[in-house]
């Protein structure tokens, strides 16, 4: 063999350059794909105005729309009343319990006995308040004005005047009406509170928003949470990482009990209900935790699951005999071939969202809606599969069992499936584990199972929780049930697939 | 299938040996029976138990299964066209279930796209898009996941796992999310579907490389290629057939997902149809039915023409 020198090849590129030189198309195939690609998307981000849109979106909401999948709030709205005093209150399910006392809000408790005037008496807001801070024993006999108009009334009570809000170890809010203020590492911020406006007694730093001159300020201490001050009060959320009440919920007695304290409950305590022993009412308060649901949430994955299944198995059933009269070199009658591909054509063409749709109505919502959208829409794919395989079976086998003179089924039996049945099997495995997943979108849509949960909790945009909690279920599931279907298809047509 | 041979009877190695068959044979059939009892038994119950939390029961509701297809009737027949193309009819009383004219998208003064033309136009972009996103983020990811392309499987399984979570994560809960931030509007439909994309592009496309011919590979590396060379000159080109057949298969998966998020309330064809069934508007259901059904039809087939073209038969091979 003759090597070429670097002379030779000059020469003969020289003589007959179109040999060297590419087609235009061969060298620009690549570049023009790749412009006409960013060309398209150019022309979607205009058609679905994404520009706008991206701009219009709320990403502040979105971060703690994300923060909310892995943390809860404690939300205690600090109301600061004319005269100066502020009373704190949490919602009645924040989870932070019946009884809170935390120990992130110090306050000063004063017991007040003041004159406060009922809603009924509306001509005159601007009545003095007439309060009178006592630092002495509550019932005091010379300030019972008891000879007061029935408009107002005097109550004696605690009440706090000043509060310091700790959101972490750099910052905290110190309310101490009427002035607020924020440190947030080595920055502070004084605000005061007008009647009716509130005002930054400097510039705003980034971490405070306000949108309008006098309207509420927004802080925002990044995870740890944030708060609003307005002109008659502070709300505070307060974010902790977890899950709250995801055992026991704020209702039930286990509530905010440790670990061991619970132990010791189910084994020897005293029985907290006396119908039930403590542990079927841990059970039961944890099965029926009203914040979670997890009996429901179980329920309703199950049915996911079961709606893969079944669905996947009937249409294997029904598309096995199927794909015999389908497949060209079995049934030898071109127009039953023809009709037989033709319907699974359409099984499959019209969408399983459609099925899933019309089997709502016919059934009602629920996993037997969903079970025969993925059995019409399979027995169309798997039929599909089924008819090419049995198509590319080879032939010899079949051809030895004829010859002996066997019967047609039995020709079939020992002659075909021997060599499909594998592939077959895996194919449903394959399908029942992409099922599980088509099952939760369709039930979105009301043909049963996890999905409308899923997209209730969504709906409300306050539920991130639990959406994160029957995310990571169905993640648990999925993946379990692709490592089954991969380990058995591996058995079945051994590990030469991919 | 019996035989009628006369047997002659067994030595004794042949007689063990047939005891050792006959014992294989009955356990065979055992573990056969046992678990074809176990799926029974697992079928019969997850089917009680569909029908129990079904809200209606299946023996109650199957005289009435096909009360639906009466309510799919229309008064007649040319009234799917008049709502397939928004022409005016001549029911019109006033409700939204005769009025097809108020959809028009106007190009010009006369000339307009029926509504849902437009809207089927759309969710095929949904898809379109997503599944170019999904290409072209998938094949970069693919790469990095290839086990003779990376060799530290300290890149590759992190790549491996993120991309088996994008593909696992449910696409409802990604298009929910969305909505909240984005809004209404088929961005969060994309975005869904893209994300989707990319674990399922990914997995099928790292297998595909780790099937290539390394000999080009070796080739380059001798002359002192670098990793993104490698890449383009030597595994490129001996994927690509294989990568635009994938990607046309998953354009007709996305059609479809793209139909599903929409609706679920991602627009598009999808929100139009869930609509017009809740409501009870047959001629426009079947309107919609009938577009389906032939943009679904039309984009398989001629996905499986290029698909054809490209890899030839193989691409046909059964996916195990």
């Amino acid at each position: 063999m003759q090597s070429l020198t670097a002379a030779d090849f000059d020469a003969i590129a020289a003589r007959h350059p179109h040999l060297l030189q590419p087609s235009f198309w061969s060298r620009f195939t690549a570049p023009i794909i790749l412009a006409s690609a960013i060309l398209y998307l150019v022309f979607c981000s205009w058609l679905f105005s994404v520009g706008t849109v991206m701009s219009s979106a709320n990403w502040g909401i979105a971060g703690s729309y994300l923060a909310e999948w892995v943390s809860y709030e404690e939300r205690p709205t600090i109301a600061i009343r004319d005269d100066g005093t502020m009373k704190v209150d949490f919602p009645r399910f924040d989870p932070i319990g019946p009884n809170p006392n935390p120990d992130w809000l110090q306050a000063k408790r004063e017991t007040v006995t003041r004159t406060i005037t009922t809603p009924a008496t509306t001509a005159q807001p601007d009545a003095a308040p007439a309060s009178s801070f006592s630092f002495m024993a509550p019932a005091d006999p010379t300030s019972a004005t008891a000879a007061t108009a029935a408009s107002t009334q005097t109550v004696t009570e605690d009440v706090l005047t000043h509060a310091l809000v700790q959101m972490n170890p750099e910052a905290s809010i110190e309310i101490a009406p009427p002035s607020v203020t924020v440190v947030h590492g080595d920055e502070t911020l004084s605000i005061s509170l007008g009647a009716d406006s509130v005002k930054a007694g400097s510039a705003l730093p980034t971490w405070a928003t306000q949108r309008a001159p006098g309207e509420k300020i927004v802080l925002s201490f990044g995870f740890s949470g944030w708060a609003e001050v307005r002109s008659d009060a502070v709300i505070v959320h307060k974010r902790y990482l977890g899950w709250a009440g995801f055992f026991f919920d704020i209702d039930s007695p286990f509530f905010g009990k440790s670990w061991s304290q619970i132990a010791s409950l189910l084994w020897s305590g005293e029985r907290l209900d006396p119908a039930q022993s403590n542990l079927s009412l841990a059970i039961d308060n944890i099965l029926y935790n009203p914040s979670w649901q997890h009996l429901d949430v179980w329920t309703k994955l199950f049915q996911t699951i079961v709606m893969a299944f079944v669905g996947t198995l009937f249409a294997m059933i029904v598309a096995f005999p199927l794909s015999f009269i389908a497949a060209r070199n079995i049934t030898q009658n071109r127009p039953i071939n023809q009709l037989t591909k033709r319907f699974f054509d359409f099984l499959r063409s019209v969408d399983m969202l459609i099925w899933a749709l019309f089997f709502t109505r016919a059934f009602g919502p629920g996993p037997l809606a969903g079970i025969s959208a993925i059995f019409f829409t399979d027995t169309g794919t798997l039929g599909k599969l089924y008819a090419e395989a049995l198509e590319n079976i080879d032939d010899k086998q079949r051809e030895g069992v004829k010859s002996v003179g066997a019967p047609p089924m039995a020709v079939q039996r020992f002659g075909v499936l021997p060599q499909v049945l594998p592939v077959f099997a895996s194919q449903a495995l394959y399908f029942w584990e992409s099922n599980t997943r088509s099952a939760t979108i369709i039930g979105a849509v009301g043909a049963g199972g996890i999905g409308l949960k899923l997209w209730e909790a969504m709906r409300t945009h306050t539920n991130w929780e639990n959406v994160a909690y029957m995310v990571l279920l169905l993640l648990i599931v999925v993946f379990i049930f692709d490592a089954i279907s991969n380990a058995l298809r591996s058995r079945l047509i051994g590990k030469r697939g991919h | 299938m019996r035989t009628s041979l006369s047997h002659a009877p067994l030595g004794e190695r042949g007689a063990q040996i047939e005891a050792h068959w006959q014992v294989l044979a009955r356990s065979r059939r055992f573990y056969t029976i046992l678990s074809l009892g176990i799926l029974f038994v697992a079928l019969s119950g997850s089917l009680w138990f569909a029908n129990d939390s079904n809200s209606g029961k299946f023996f109650d509701r199957l005289p009435h299964v096909f009360d639906f297809v009466e309510d799919l009737v229309p008064r007649d027949a040319t009234e799917i066209w008049r709502a397939m193309f928004n022409l005016p009819s001549p029911y019109y009383d006033g409700s939204l279930k005769y009025e097809y004219v108020e959809g028009r998208h106007y190009v010009t003064e006369s000339l307009y796209i029926p509504e849902y033309f437009y809207k089927m136009a759309e969710t095929l972009n949904i898809a379109l898009a997503s599944t170019i996103i999904g290409f072209f983020f998938g094949a970069i990811l693919s790469f990095l996941a290839a086990r003779n392309m990376v060799k530290s499987p300290w890149l590759r399984g992190p790549v491996r796992r993120f991309m088996e979570v994008l593909r696992a994560f449910p696409e409802v809960v990604l298009a929910g999310f969305f909505l909240a931030i984005l809004s209404l509007g088929p961005i969060p439909a994309m975005i869904a579907v893209s994300i989707h994309t990319i674990g399922a592009l990914g997995k099928l496309f790292f297998e595909v490389i780790e099937n290539a011919d390394m000999r080009p590979d070796e080739g380059l590396k001798a002359v002192g290629a670098s990793w993104i060379e490698r890449v383009w000159f030597a595994i490129v080109p001996q994927v690509m057939p294989n990568f635009v057949s994938y990607f046309l298969l998953r354009l007709e998966i996305n059609v479809r997902a793209s139909t599903i998020i929409g609706a679920v309330g991602g627009g598009g064809i999808g929100e139009q149809l869930r609509l017009s069934i809740s409501r009870g508007h047959e001629a426009k259901t079947l309107a919609i039915v009938l577009l389906l059904l032939i943009t679904i039809i039309a984009v398989d087939q001629f996905s499986a023409w290029l698909r054809r073209k490209l890899v030839g038969d193989q691409a046909f091979q059964a996916v195990v």
